[in-house]
């Protein structure tokens, strides 16, 4: 049985509405996010989750009882705000102890839970200080070791990592998924950040205007995307608008406009004369003097217009003769100074019959 | 280093007009006051010259606060003033807060009205609003009692009470209600475990500024209260405009004064006692 069950769940607020429709379950000791982009709807479905709000239509079941009637201080879920929230008046200590005392547990018990709740988050000498007094990613594992201290069913994360920086991120990113591995509970995470989704999660639902637009595991979201908003949302790509010529077990023909011919993987649903989209990442093209020697079926000609070194890798912007711009990666692993293409050098670019996927619109 | 002196004079500059007001009308008055509590009263009213005449009492003496001590019936009106105080910063605290949440919880766009209203009784002047309440009371056979007295003293200070809670209580957090009850709070945990305790300092401002200006009060006794209903800022008045007595008058502002500190003191040390992490 799941956890989790969304069923046919929608919300309006006036004339717009929130959730359209949604169903999803999930399941216990799962890593479950929501991602999307802000107004999508992620955030309102974790407060209807929560109890904070409640759907216009459809249910909510968690353990196979619905929620319908319980208020949120009922309700076996925690949620680690944005803010934090940490109660300002109080210390460490007594915030990790509030929801045990509202629990009714004894002041033994209190004790001993918050020793090893501040032991799982690595604060063990911070109890007695003030939330005033802890840094940004301190402050977030107090907010962590609170709403789980009483051992909830689930826990519900609002982009909790949205106010650190890149670096501190990391690290809470890789906390986070060992603390989830440790206490063993279901983590429902939103965020609109593409990166730390695929870095934490066991399964990703990609929503956008209230729907969901794909469920899967990350490597799936970003090798199979459904559509043309995941795969653009998930990652970088590069899109050739296209038409089928032909299909077959070997492969997809594609027909890209004043390109000619280009070799695609077996699109299951595509049929001759569809139009839409070949979707290419940057590392699946391989970037070429124009003179090399190569076996790739897909190869077109073009010019450096742009490029972006990030210390590991570098990202051209190469422009076809059409005007048409693909966007290839290149590792900078090689000893000394990798093959570095300057601006306007003509190159070639390729990739392999089976790289890209067919969109169709 | 320019930089630094510019901006110490910067500062007097701002404080200095203040701080030569009060000095010269809060600071100054206050000692003349307390010289006055330890002189002779005049002949016919005012205080007795300081340097000393044969046959007339003067110079220094502590015999004002000998009196004051010297009969129950002074500290017994401190007492009643203090109680009369305490019971209407309690009834405006009761009645405030809920109004003060209530305006700190609306829309941002109607709380300044509402706050508008709050204020609006003093357009309109104090004593109209105390001889009001005697038409009112009269024909309800309440008037020249207690509770006459306190109905108008927690009408005339409610909105000193309003004021600092509501800009207490409209800074607050509205995540941390949800985080409460989040983590298993009901309504009542809510309130006495966040909301309540975060509005300390405006409870305890609110409250300042309702007990300290009851406790001097004159006006409303005098046309709302009994003969039992006598305070301290009465027995001043009558210090000074009636018996002419002005050492004695003198005195007991000195001895409000003091009973005011004492209580704030106290009042701090229990709050600082109270609070978490002491």
């Amino acid at each position: 049985m799941p956890l989790l069950e969304i069923r046919n769940v929608t919300r309006r607020f006036g004339a717009l509405t929130a959730i359209d429709n949604v169903s999803l379950s999930i399941e216990p000791g799962e890593f479950f996010t929501l991602l999307g982009p802000s107004g999508c709807g992620k955030t309102t479905l974790l407060r209807m989750i929560a109890g904070f709000d409640a759907p216009d239509a459809g249910s909510i079941w968690l353990d196979g009882n619905d929620l319908a009637d319980k208020p949120p201080e009922q309700r076996p879920v925690h949620t680690v705000f944005q803010s934090y929230a940490l109660f300002p008046h109080m210390s460490v200590a007594r915030n990790i102890a509030f929801p045990l005392k509202m629990a009714g547990k004894t002041a033994a018990e209190i004790e001993a839970k918050v020793r090893q709740a501040l032991a799982e988050v690595h604060l063990e000498d911070k109890g007695e200080s003030y939330p005033h007094e802890l840094s940004g990613g301190q402050k977030q594992r107090v907010a962590l070791a609170r709403a789980l201290v009483n051992r909830p069913r689930m826990l519900l994360l609002d982009e909790p990592l949205g106010a650190l920086d890149a670096k501190l991120r990391e690290q809470m990113e890789i906390e986070l998924i060992s603390l989830q591995r440790d206490v063993g509970i279901t983590f429902i995470f939103v965020t609109h950040a593409q990166p730390e989704a695929l870095a934490l999660s066991h399964r990703i639902a990609v929503m956008r205007d209230g729907r969901v637009e794909q469920m899967d595991t990350p490597s799936r979201l970003y090798g199979f995307p459904v559509n043309r908003f995941v795969a653009d949302f998930i990652g970088n790509c590069t899109m050739l608008p296209a038409t089928v010529v032909e299909t077959g077990a070997h492969g997809t023909r594609l027909a890209v406009q004043a390109l000619g011919e280009v070799m695609a993987p077996t699109a299951e649903r595509a049929r001759a004369g569809q139009e839409g989209v070949l979707a290419i990442r940057p590392e699946q093209v391989h970037i070429m003097a124009a003179a090399a020697a190569h076996e790739l079926k897909n190869h077109f000609t073009g010019v450096v217009r742009d490029f972006l070194y990030i210390g590991d890798v570098t990202t051209y912007v190469v422009e076809l003769a059409n005007g048409t711009r693909i966007e290839a990666l290149l590792a900078n692993s090689a000893p000394g100074r990798a093959q570095f293409f300057q601006l306007d050098q003509p190159v070639k670019v390729a990739w392999r019959h089976d790289a890209g996927i067919f969109l169709a619109d | 280093m320019a930089a630094p002196r510019t901006e110490r004079q910067t500062k007097w500059l701002i404080a200095g007009p203040p701080l030569v007001f009060l000095l010269a009308f809060f600071l100054l008055p206050s000692l003349i006051m307390a010289l006055a509590s330890l002189r002779y009263p005049g002949e016919f009213g005012g205080l007795a010259p300081l340097a000393a005449r044969a046959g007339e009492e003067a110079g220094l003496t502590f015999e004002n606060y000998a009196l004051f001590f010297s009969d129950w019936i002074y500290a017994q009106i401190f007492a009643k003033s203090v109680g009369i105080a305490a019971l209407t910063t309690l009834a405006c605290l009761v009645m405030a807060y809920p109004l003060a949440m209530l305006i700190a919880r609306s829309p941002k766009r109607r709380r300044d009205f509402m706050v508008l209203l709050v204020i609006l009784p003093f357009a309109s002047n104090f004593l109209v609003r105390v001889y009001a309440w005697m038409i009112i009371l009269g024909p309800l056979d309440l008037l020249f009692s207690r509770f006459a007295v306190i109905v108008g003293m927690v009408y005339v200070h409610l909105p000193f009470m309003i004021l600092p809670l509501y800009t207490n209580l409209e800074k607050h957090d509205p995540a941390l209600l949800d985080a409460a009850q989040d983590l298993g709070a009901n309504a009542w945990h809510t309130f006495w475990r966040v909301t309540f305790p975060l509005s300390l300092p405006g409870v305890f401002s609110g409250a300042a500024l309702v007990f300290i200006p009851v406790l001097g009060m004159f006006a409303v006794p005098e046309l709302l209260g009994g003969k039992d209903d006598w305070m301290v800022g009465n027995m001043i008045k009558e210090s000074f405009l009636g018996t002419r007595d002005w050492p004695f008058g003198s005195m007991l502002s000195i001895m409000l004064t003091l009973a005011v500190l004492a209580l704030a003191a106290a009042a701090a040390l229990l709050a600082r006692k109270g609070a978490p992490g002491a």
